[in-house]
């Protein structure tokens, strides 16, 4: 059962992990998760296909090269990655995938929007950092050492240092609350019958036709 | 103020803003297909809530439907189930539904404008990157998430914050055999695959005015691969002509009070762009993609990039990574590269336009006897029309199949797909690593050079092909 139908998503809290770095530029939704495995009608189970091209090769065997496939990456919670992550497809599996997976942060120098968007609904901190900042962190990753995430303070924790974040505030109460945008906007029920009733008077053929 | 068309059909949709600038838009379209609505619809009834606007919504299934025979159903049982679910959900929230035995039924973006559900000024929604499509007829269209399709079916509003204006202006003509998909690869190649994030595009100029509907519609379909997430173009008697007297477009009086607003909406002379780019169209050769990004376009008098030539690190790395997934070499000339696959169809060029325009380059000619094609049209309705017209026995008679509507081989997820290295020229747009099936590899056309393709069984350029 929900905990309440305000909060419907898993609270974001502190994180901390060894990161896993996947150096790759423009990562789109099909290499996320490809199409095969958008047939289903559930939102879990699509972690053990997340990057399911790069992580298994013809016969499902996994490659042993590509990092979440190895320890401790397999367990990593944060993802550090290439510039335009998640353009393409709209479809949230990619976000549900790398939840299924464990992660739930990644840190790249930029988005695409509507994946960026489709990771807030999930419970997902995606982080925009710039490059000389990315190439940093990754040394952590490479030397397989923890870092920390600080939503609160927005910031990236990592031995003596940090790096502040930005995020805008509406989006980070909403992970820091788990709160569902959907019961949100229902509070505000009676704006949207108003504006409903304007329409009907100002542009019947949006109704009647 | 002056205002843009964005900035004006952004106002007209504000239910609520907050001091932070995030808003609840009303949204006046909601498509709807088989893959990204279920989870949606599970949401709804987990949360005990109602579709708030069925009348707004429509459904249609597109992505995993076979296109050969449909009488004997779907084989593959997860289809199957999601088809299968879109109906029971439909039935359940009572919702329009365009099944696989309606003729009416197509591409979800084929489909809104044929029905005259799409119409200018409004918002419209999918949960699908496609919808940009819409923006055609002057309305902001885009794509969105499973969360988001549960958001508008609950509330018919979405939570968003207002994006920056883009605006790309393209003047002059068309030389002969180049099309508005040359003209929108040659836009992505320009600014790149992420060029458009956080912006609304706004296409505008000579040409963009001189283009059919149709036309216009391909250019704002594929908005999404240079990263914004809607394109427009402002509405004008061409798409008023296109809407008249569609089964959804306004009626009698609602038709005068609806064209009265619609001609209401254009950019303000003075409206300022946070971007602005501008594009010669007589300078517009035909275009093929030769990577794993849309942003890999290359003229087909070009040849394939060298990473050499290329400093910066990561863009040497990804030009070495496409290289390697495609087959391709560094130097070689575009023209000949050998391709086993045609594919001519998807919500990019699907449409009766397309379809004429492959056929008049297949007219009295063979397809290479090592090349197998597929011509998928975008809906039904685009099938009966060209089956009308005796477009369809021009494919069968190059050598072509002629298959049942439906999204095929763009996205591969029924059972028309590439296998490992095979080459595909496609209509299509996304040439994605593993997009046709996978291994396969997908050059990036119009569908003339496609039809050109498939006749010399290599990338060939158009213009050698006009009859």
């Amino acid at each position: 059962m929900l905990e309440s139908t305000k909060t419907k998503m898993k609270k974001f809290n502190s994180l901390k992990s060894i990161p896993a770095y996947l150096p790759i530029v423009n990562i789109d939704t099909d290499m996320i998760i490809p199409k095969q495995f958008l047939k289903t009608i559930k939102r879990t189970g699509l972690g053990k296909n997340l990057f399911f091209e790069m992580r298994y090769d013809d016969r499902g065997k996994k490659i042993k090269n590509f990092i979440l496939n190895n320890e401790p990456f397999n367990n990593s919670k944060i993802l550090i990655t290439g510039n335009n992550f998640g353009c393409g497809s709209s479809r949230e599996h990619a976000p549900w995938a790398l939840l299924d997976f464990g992660i739930t942060c990644i840190i790249c120098s930029s988005y695409a929007d509507i994946f960026y968007s489709n990771c807030f609904k999930n419970g997902i901190l995606p982080i925009i950092l710039k490059e000389e900042k990315i190439k940093e962190l990754s040394e952590y990753s490479k030397r397989k050492e923890e870092i920390s995430i600080d939503l609160k303070e927005e910031k990236i924790i990592y031995r003596n240092n940090e790096i502040k974040f930005d995020i805008d505030p509406f989006k980070k109460k909403c992970l820091l609350e788990g709160l569902d945008d959907i019961s949100l906007s229902l509070e505000k029920l009676d704006q949207i019958s108003s504006f409903e009733k304007k329409l009907i008077k100002n542009k019947p053929w949006i109704f009647n036709d | 103020m002056s205002l843009t068309l964005y900035d004006k059909i952004w106002n007209e949709h504000l239910v609520h803003q907050q001091e932070d600038g995030t808003s609840l838009l009303f949204v006046d379209r909601h498509l709807i297909h088989e893959v990204t609505s279920p989870q949606a619809f599970e949401g709804l009834r987990n949360s005990n809530r109602k579709v708030r606007q069925p009348n707004l919504t429509l459904a249609v299934v597109d992505h995993n439907i076979p296109t050969t025979d449909r009488s004997k159903g779907i084989d593959d049982e997860d289809s199957r189930i999601q088809v299968e679910t879109l109906d029971k959900n439909c039935k359940e929230f009572d919702i329009q539904l365009f099944g696989m035995e309606d003729k009416r039924q197509g591409i979800v973006h084929i489909v809104g404008p044929e029905q005259g559900f799409t119409q200018p000024g409004t918002v419209i929604v999918c949960g699908d990157s496609h919808t940009a499509t819409h923006g055609a007829f002057g309305s902001l269209a885009f794509g969105i998430g499973t969360s988001e399709v549960e958001h508008v079916l609950a509330t018919q509003t979405l939570v968003q914050k207002k994006a920056k204006n883009f605006r790309i202006n393209v003047n002059g003509k068309l030389a002969i055999g180049v099309t508005s998909k040359d003209v929108v690869l040659q836009i992505i190649g320009k600014i790149g695959t992420a060029g458009g994030t956080g912006y609304v595009i706004e296409y505008a100029g000579s040409l963009i005015s001189e283009l059919s509907v149709e036309q216009r519609m391909t250019i704002c379909n594929m908005t999404i691969e240079g990263g914004a997430r809607a394109g427009l173009i402002e509405p004008d008697q061409k798409i008023f002509n296109y809407l008249k007297n569609r089964p959804m477009s306004p009626k009698n009086e609602n038709w005068d009070k609806a064209l009265k607003y619609w001609n209401t909406l254009k950019t303000d002379k003075d409206a300022k762009f946070d971007k602005e780019i501008n594009l010669t169209a007589d300078d517009i050769v035909p275009m093929v993609t030769w990577g794993t990004s849309p942003q890999d376009v290359v003229s087909i008098v070009g040849k394939i990039p060298n990473p050499k030539n290329e400093n910066n690190i990561d863009k040497k790395n990804s030009i070495d990574r496409s290289l390697k997934y495609m087959g391709l070499k560094a130097d070689v000339a575009v023209q000949g590269i050998k391709i086993d696959k045609v594919f001519i169809g998807s919500c990019t060029n699907g449409r009766i336009e397309d379809l004429r325009e492959a056929a008049q380059i297949l007219k009295d000619k063979k397809k290479a006897a090592h090349v197998h094609g597929m011509v998928v049209p975008g809906s039904g309705l685009v099938k009966e029309q060209a089956e009308q017209e005796g477009l369809d026995k021009i494919f069968i008679k190059s050598g072509l199949e002629w298959r049942e509507p439906g999204c095929s081989m763009c996205l591969a997820m029924n059972a028309d797909k590439l296998k490992p290295e095979e080459r595909c020229a496609s209509t299509s747009n996304r040439n994605f690593e593993g997009r046709q099936g996978r291994g396969g590899r997908t050059h990036l056309v119009s569908p003339g050079m496609a039809a050109a393709a498939a006749i010399a069984g290599s990338l060939d350029d158009v213009r050698k092909y006009q009859n």
